[in-house]
């Protein structure tokens, strides 16, 4: 059970007044609010703790080295990955993504090899396999969804081959809400070739709900900080230690090297080998306070929070005329989110006359144009909770929704 | 300011200057694949007095509320405008028709009418020089 009140009480940014009206907040799939406590940590490391890392003898440096490892293991915890040295700091999922791509996909990957994603993917899991498959000739394919926004796994089953080098998913889609079977996709791909690196992207899925990457069966699992009431310019990729160490390094330079000669350098081990320069030490910390906050309040609990306030919107929406859900239609089947259209009224509109009252939500493509493409959408508007989110909010938000429809006359 | 007063509102229910142009002068389209806004217009250009003016227009949105009734309200205003005034008009021209400032993310939609107008403009002057240097 969560307190959502006095869960609040942590979040200052709650009572911003918005055009006269009290915030709510429904965009957290784009960024998550940050509790005082996350904040605390970030400047009590800047107040305190400043220093570079891995370089100093002196006492600042170590403090704030030994703050930044601590914060990989915890991030490492919370996961249940087998060791912190898997944990990569990067800037964000995105860059997380493209690490791969790059480290492992360009020596991996060769003319006719296949890449594997789905339909329902965020850009930032598309693009960079463009760019790796245009590079190298490879082949992209992309597993179909249904009207309920299920993956087609027979497709999948099809469709692997001995060429198929890797095969990444989303865990939870940022525009349908739907919870995709990692850990049986990962099995399947596994099953008929053992080969295939399976790469998930979980920025949707560890804000909300409990994972274990052992479980998951995966080779590497990418997320962001600011989605998880962490700060911006943080995201994490867990990667097993076996295909880490047999990458090459990402991006070259300070702190990822053992030796630097004028011919040739050698390379760091984990997780060093791909944190070149300065990181960002004080996004650590942070993220990892956000975790401690998580894990006091309980994933489980979060969880079951959202899926009530989902629950209670969605029975909501799919009363009112001119409105279409897009995703599963049951709670239970989808993560916190959920994205509609309303008939005659373009989303931007409905997302203008919502912010008036106070209300944040997202409208447009959120970075899924094959997949609005797919539903023969251009844009839909999107509600998307977190566990400081309430039922009052929700209560207001669908008044105001059939306030929008009656003001435009539909 | 309430963005979408009553004015606005009765613009993009009832948009003026619809339908098709039967042999415009001129047409320009333009679309933000992004949103799915699109607009096409079409001119018909006289000279008066001297001067090339646009004695008709008509405009085709397929978008937001902002950027149709901009459409309607920017159509009314330009007909019988000079070629040249036309090219003079600016962003706060239009966002004195609306009657407001927008941020940012909305200025787009609300400028699409003029984009289309001006290029339709553009496209006219550039065909007409081909024609005297034929």
């Amino acid at each position: 059970m969560i307190t959502v009140q006095k869960i609040r009480i942590d979040f200052p940014i709650l009572k911003r007044k918005i055009h006269g009206n009290n915030l709510i907040y429904f965009d957290n799939a784009a960024t998550s609010q940050k509790p005082k406590q996350v904040l605390e940590a970030m400047d009590d490391y800047y107040l305190h703790h400043n220093a570079n890392i891995n370089r100093g003898v002196h006492l600042l440096g170590e403090e704030s080295t030994e703050l930044y490892e601590k914060s990989r293991e915890t991030i490492a915890s919370f996961i249940h990955a087998p060791k912190p040295e898997e944990i990569i700091f990067t800037r964000n999922s995105t860059e997380a993504i493209n690490l791969v791509a790059y480290a492992w996909g360009r020596v991996n990957i060769s003319e006719g090899d296949e890449i594997i994603t789905t339909m329902m993917e965020h850009h930032s899991n598309i693009v960079p396999w463009q760019i790796l498959a245009s590079e190298k000739k490879a082949k992209l394919l992309f597993i179909p969804f249904d009207k309920d926004g299920q993956l087609d796994l027979e497709w999948l089953k099809n469709h692997i081959t001995h060429k198929t080098k890797i095969v990444t998913i989303v865990h939870i889609s940022n525009a349908l809400g739907t919870i995709n079977d990692v850990a049986k996709i990962s099995n399947i791909v596994k099953q008929i070739n053992p080969n295939t690196l399976v790469l998930i992207d979980g920025s949707q899925s560890v804000p909300h709900i409990a994972i274990d990457v052992q479980k998951l069966h995966c080779d590497l699992f990418a997320f962001t900080g600011h989605k998880m009431l962490g700060p911006m310019g943080i995201g994490v990729l867990w990667g097993k230690e076996k295909i880490l160490n047999s990458m090459p390094p990402f991006l070259g330079g300070g702190d990822m090297i053992r030796e630097v000669f004028l011919d040739h350098s050698t390379w760091n081990n984990l997780p060093e080998k791909f944190e070149a320069g300065t990181p960002n030490v004080a996004g650590a910390v942070g993220l990892a306070a956000a975790i401690d906050y998580l894990t006091h309040i309980g994933m489980e609990n979060i969880r079951k929070h959202e899926v009530e306030l989902t629950d209670y919107l969605l029975k909501q929406l799919l009363t009112m005329k001119g409105i279409s859900i897009i995703g599963p239609k049951e709670a239970e089947k989808r993560g916190g989110l959920v994205a509609f259209s309303v008939d005659k009224i373009h989303a931007h509109d409905v997302a203008q006359m919502l912010d008036q009252e106070g209300i944040a939500v997202r409208s447009g493509h959120h970075c899924t144009m094959p997949l609005h493409s797919c539903l023969g959408l251009t844009a839909t508007t999107r509600v998307s909770f977190n566990l400081y989110n309430t039922k009052e909010e929700v209560d207001y938000f669908v008044k105001t929704l059939k306030k929008v429809q009656s003001t435009f006359g539909v | 300011m309430d963005l979408y007063r009553e004015e606005i509102l009765e613009h993009y229910r009832n948009p003026r200057n619809q339908g098709k142009i039967s042999k415009p002068s001129t047409k320009a389209h333009v679309g933000n694949p992004l949103c799915g806004d699109t607009m096409d217009m079409e001119l018909i250009i006289n000279k008066k007095n001297g001067k090339d003016i646009v004695s008709d227009i008509s405009f085709k949105s397929d978008g937001c509320a902002i950027s149709t009734a901009t459409g309607s309200m920017l159509t009314e205003k330009v007909k019988g405008m000079t070629l040249t005034e036309i090219e003079k008009l600016t962003k706060d021209d239009v966002l004195k028709l609306l009657g407001m400032d927008l941020m940012p993310n909305r200025l787009k939609c609300a400028l699409i009418s003029l984009e289309v107008l001006q290029k339709a403009v553009v496209d006219w002057r550039s065909n007409a020089k081909i024609k005297i240097h034929m």
